[in-house]
C-alpha cells in the first residue's frame, strides 16, 4: 500500500496537524459513537457474548464507508490514507468501540493491498471487505510484531490447496467471514464458513477486542500470494496496523484524561473538589502533556505511513514506543483517581483500562518497538 | 525614509509595502548605504534599527515597520549573507526578550525613544530585578519598598538571581509601592539605573562553581517617577507580560524538542555522539534508559513541531505550557545518564573557578557542568511545579488550592 523508498517525500515536514476534512470525518464517527456507543451500550454488548457490535459496525463500515478508507477506488474503496483511518481510529479509542476496524479495515484491508490486486482472487475479497460486505481478519497471533521472525504454524497441502494448523490469540476472529491465513507456502483466504475451520473465543483481558484460537483442519484455502510476497505483504499490514493503533490508543488516553479532570472537578472530599488538590492536578498536568506528546507522535506515524516516508518505520517504532505506555498510564491514573468508583464494573474505566493494557501488547509491546528502534537509528546495544 | 525599488517578485505590491519583496528591497539599501565592511558595528547597527529593520514587528520608528513578525527570517537570511554584524542576543536577551516587549507596551513615547535603540544595539545591557530571597515562585510577595520621595522614589530592598546585574546600565524593577493592600494590588513596575550609588552587585555563586547570577542590594536607590512602567500598583500586570516573555526565551533555548529542530539536537545529540564513538562504554541498562529517552526526547520534538504547525495555522494550542517542562526534564535526566555513560571520565570536573561567564551554554562545557547546570532548568523561569499548576488550572481547568493570602493585605500576611 506504501509506496517505495524511492517515491518519498522525506524532504517536507510531517504534517502533524489535522484538515478540515479529516475534522469533519471525525465529527460524523463522534456522532455516531456518542449516538450509539455510549460506555454504558458498550459494557452491555461486552457482556452479551457476541464477539462484536454488528449492528454499530455496519453504520461505520458500510454506512459511513469508513471500511475502505485505505483502499483505492477503482479497488471498491474510498481512496483516503493512513490519516483518516488514524482519526477513526482516535475516535474509537475514545469510546472503546467493539468494532473490528483495526483487525478488519486496518490489518486485513493491508495485507491484501500487499498481495496483486490484479488478481481476482484479490481483488474479489478486497473489495467485500472495503464495502464492509465481509469482515476479514488476519491469522496471526495479536503480539506479532513489524519485522518479527514469519513462525507460520499453518501447512497448505494438495493441489486445491487444504490448510491445517492453529493460530493463537486472534484478534477479529471470532465473527470474522474471512480470514488471511499466512502459511508455510504462501498467504491464503479461507472462508470461516467452510468446513475444517475451528474458531474458539478465549476469555480475553480486552472485553472489547476478544482475541480467539482458530484451529484449521483441512479447510479449504485460496492462494493470495505466494510465500515472499506473502511475508512482505503480512509485514507491511503490521507496520501500518501498529502505527494506526498509536491512535487508538491516543483516544483511549485522551477519554481516559478528560473523564478524570471532569470527575475530580465534582468529586468533593475534606470540604473541597478532590482536583484542587496539588497532588492530584500534577499527576493530572503531567498526563495530558504526555497526551499532548502522544498526539505529535502519532500524526507523525500517520502522516508518514500515509506519504510512504523513508522514515516511516522510525515513526511507527518511535509512535508505538510512546503511546502504548501512555494508554496504560492514563487509564490507570483514571481508575486510581476516580477512587472506589473506579473498581467497580458499573463504571467504564475497565474497559479502558483492559484495552489499554492488551493494546500496549498487541503488535509488538513498547520494548520490542524500541529495540527496532536501536536497529533503525543506529544505537546498539553492548557487544555481549 | 524607505528605499522604495520593489523587487520583480512584488507584483503590484506599493512602494510602502513590507512583503518579503520590499523587506529584500530595504535590505539591499542599507547595506548599499553601510556597507558593512568599512562600517563600523555600532554604526551599522544604528542605521538597521533607524531603517526599522531591527525587529520589524515593532512600529515604525522604533526599530521595526509594524511587519508581520515570521518575515524577520528575510531580513535577517540577507543581512547574514552580506556578513552584516549582527546584535550578539545572546549578549542582551534579558533586553530582547523581557524587558524590550514590556517598554512596548506599557512604556510612555519617551521612554520608548530613550530606552528601545540602545538597547537593541547593545550599547545599554538590561537585568531584571525581580525574585528576592524571600520571593521566588511566589513573586508578587516581594519585599523591596519604593517610598515616594519629591518627584521621584527611593528604593530599599535585596534581589537575588540577576543575571547580567554586573554589566547591565538598566533593570526592571518590581517593587512594593502600597503595603496595605492586598499583594498584587501593591506593586509598581520601575526603570532602575543600575550606576545609581545605592545599587550594589554580589556574584552569587553557584553549583558549577561559576556565577552566572548576582545578588542586588538596593540602598536608597533614586528612581526618577519619569521611569515608572504602568501605573502606580499596575506592577503585576505589567510584569505579567515579561514573564510570559521569559517563559516563552526559556522553553525554547536550544532545547532537545525545541521548535523546528531535527533529531538528536541539544543533550541527546551529545550522548548519542558518546554512545556511538565508544562501544566499550555500553550497559544493557543504560542502553534501556537511552533508547527510552530517546523515544521522549523524540515525542518533544514533534510537540514542539505540532505546536510550530499550530501556530502558523494562526491557531496555538496549549502545548507551549508544557514544552519548559518536557526540556527540563530531558535534559536533566540525559546529562544524568552521560555522567554514568562516561564511567571514569564522568567522576572528572572541568573547572571549578569561580568565574562569570556573560552568556550560558546549556550544552557546552563538560559532562558534569551540563549535569549540574540542568538542574537550574526546572526551576528558573517557573519551577516545574508551579508550571503543572498553571497547565492545571489554566488549561484543564480543574479548580484552584484554597488560598489565604490573596485578600489580606500584604502587610498583615505572615511570614
Amino acid at each position: 500500500m506504501t509506496p517505495p523508498p524511492s517515491a518519498a517525500s522525506s524532504a517536507t515536514a510531517p504534517d502533524l496537524l489535522y484538515s478540515e476534512a479529516e475534522e469533519d470525518l471525525r465529527a460524523a464517527v463522534r456522532s455516531l459513537l456518542t449516538h450509539r456507543g455510549a460506555p454504558a451500550t458498550v459494557l452491555a454488548e461486552a457482556e452479551n457474548g457476541r464477539p462484536y457490535d454488528a449492528e454499530l459496525w455496519r453504520s461505520l463500515a458500510s454506512g459511513m464507508g469508513t471500511a475502505g478508507l485505505l483502499v483505492p477506488d477503482k479497488l471498491g474503496g474510498q481512496g483516503a490514507t493512513a490519516r483518516e483511518a488514524a482519526v477513526v481510529l482516535e475516535e474509537l479509542g475514545r469510546s472503546v468501540a467493539p468494532v473490528p476496524y483495526l483487525t478488519g479495515a486496518v490489518l486485513a484491508v493491508t495485507a491484501l493491498l500487499g498481495c496483486d490486486t490484479a488478481e481476482d482472487a484479490v481483488a474479489a475479497p478486497l473489495a467485500a471487505l472495503a464495502e464492509g460486505r465481509r469482515v476479514g481478519a488476519l491469522a496471526v497471533p495479536l503480539t506479532t510484531w513489524p519485522g518479527a521472525r514469519p513462525t507460520e504454524t499453518v501447512r497448505a497441502a494438495g493441489r486445491r490447496p487444504l490448510l491445517s494448523g492453529e493460530v493463537t490469540a486472534v484478534a477479529g476472529a471470532a465473527g470474522s467471514d474471512l480470514l488471511l491465513v499466512p502459511a508455510d507456502t504462501g498467504l491464503y483466504a479461507v472462508d470461516t464458513e467452510a468446513e475444517g475451520v475451528r474458531i474458539t473465543p478465549v476469555t480475553s483481558l480486552d472485553l472489547t477486542r476478544p482475541v480467539a484460537r482458530v484451529t484449521l483442519a483441512e479447510a479449504p484455502g485460496s492462494l493470495l500470494a505466494g510465500p515472499g510476497r506473502a511475508r512482505a505483504a503480512v509485514d507491511a499490514a503490521l507496520l501500518t496496523g501498529a502505527g494506526l493503533l498509536a491512535s487508538e490508543q491516543l483516544g483511549v488516553a485522551e477519554w481516559c484524561l478528560e473523564e478524570t479532570v471532569r470527575y475530580t472537578g465534582e468529586r468533593r472530599q475534606f470540604g473541597r473538589p478532590v482536583g484542587s488538590f496539588q497532588a492530584l492536578k500534577h499527576r493530572l498536568a503531567a498526563l495530558w502533556l504526555e497526551v499532548a506528546s502522544a498526539r505529535a507522535v502519532a500524526r507523525n506515524a500517520a502522516d508518514a505511513l500515509a506519504t510512504g516516508s523513508v522514515d516511516r518505520a522510525v515513526a511507527v517504532a518511535v509512535a508505538q514506543s510512546y503511546c502504548g505506555e501512555v494508554a496504560v498510564r492514563a487509564a490507570q491514573e483514571c481508575v486510581q483517581l476516580h477512587g472506589g468508583i473506579g473498581m467497580t464494573w458499573e463504571h467504564p474505566a475497565h474497559l479502558y483500562l483492559k484495552r489499554a493494557k492488551s493494546a500496549e501488547l498487541a503488535l509488538g509491546t513498547p520494548g520490542r518497538h524500541r529495540a527496532t528502534l536501536a536497529r533503525l537509528v543506529d544505537l546498539p546495544g553492548p557487544q555481549d | 525614509m524607505s528605499p522604495t525599488h520593489p523587487g520583480p517578485e512584488a507584483g503590484s505590491a506599493g512602494p510602502e509595502a513590507v512583503d518579503a519583496a520590499g523587506l529584500r528591497a530595504r535590505t539591499a539599501a542599507l547595506l548599499a548605504a553601510h556597507d558593512p565592511a568599512t562600517t563600523p558595528r555600532l554604526d551599522f547597527l544604528r542605521a538597521r534599527f533607524d531603517a526599522g529593520l531591527a525587529w520589524i514587528h515593532f512600529p515604525e520608528g522604533l526599530g521595526g515597520l509594524g511587519a508581520p513578525r515570521a518575515l524577520q527570517t528575510v531580513v535577517d537570511e540577507g543581512l547574514a549573507a552580506a556578513g552584516a554584524p549582527g546584535n550578539d542576543p545572546r549578549r542582551i536577551g534579558i533586553g530582547l526578550g523581557m524587558a524590550a516587549p514590556t517598554l512596548l507596551q506599557y512604556g510612555t513615547d519617551e521612554q520608548k525613544r530613550r530606552f528601545l535603540r540602545p538597547l537593541w544595539t547593545g550599547e545599554e545591557v538590561w537585568c531584571q530585578l525581580f525574585s528576592e530571597p524571600g520571593a521566588g515562585s511566589d513573586l508578587a510577595a516581594l519585599a523591596t519598598r519604593a517610598v515616594r520621595d519629591g518627584d521621584g522614589w527611593r528604593v530599599d530592598g535585596q534581589k537575588v538571581w540577576t543575571s547580567s546585574a554586573h554589566l547591565a546600565r538598566w533593570a526592571i524593577l518590581l517593587a512594593r509601592t502600597d503595603p496595605t493592600v492586598p499583594k498584587h494590588a501593591g506593586l509598581t513596575y520601575f526603570v532602575c539605573d543600575m550606576t545609581d550609588p545605592g545599587v550594589e552587585v554580589r556574584p552569587l555563586r553557584q553549583i558549577t562553581g561559576e556565577a552566572e547570577f548576582n545578588e542586588v542590594f538596593l540602598t536608597g536607590v533614586r528612581v526618577p517617577d519619569a521611569h515608572r512602567l504602568g501605573a502606580v500598583g499596575e506592577g503585576w500586570r505589567v510584569a505579567r507580560t515579561t514573564l510570559m516573555n521569559e517563559r516563552v526565551a526559556i522553553g525554547g533555548s536550544g532545547a532537545s524538542g525545541a521548535p523546528g529542530e531535527t533529531r538528536e539536537t541539544g543533550m541527546l545529540g551529545l550522548v548519542t555522539d558518546t554512545w556511538r564513538a565508544r562501544p566499550e562504554l555500553r550497559t544493557h541498562d543504560l542502553h534501556q534508559r537511552l533508547l527510552g529517552l530517546w523515544v521522549q526526547a523524540e515525542a518533544a520534538r514533534l510537540t514542539g513541531e505540532r505546536l510550530r504547525q499550530q501556530l502558523r495555522r494562526g491557531r496555538p494550542g496549549p502545548e507551549g505550557s508544557g514544552l519548559k517542562l518536557s526540556f527540563a526534564r530531558l535534559n536533566q535526566e540525559l546529562s544524568g545518564l552521560e555522567v554514568e555513560l562516561l564511567a571514569e571520565d564522568g567522576l572528572a570536573y572541568g573547572d571549578w573557578t569561580m568565574t562569570r561567564p556573560e552568556v550560558v551554554d546549556f550544552t557546552g562545557r563538560d559532562a558534569g557542568y551540563r549535569y549540574l547546570r540542568a538542574k537550574g532548568n526546572s526551576i528558573e523561569g517557573g519551577t516545574s511545579e508551579v508550571l503543572l499548576n498553571i497547565v492545571a488550572e489554566r488549561v484543564l481547568g480543574l479548580p484552584p488550592e484554597p488560598r489565604t493570602d490573596k485578600d489580606l493585605p500584604w502587610k498583615d500576611l505572615p511570614r
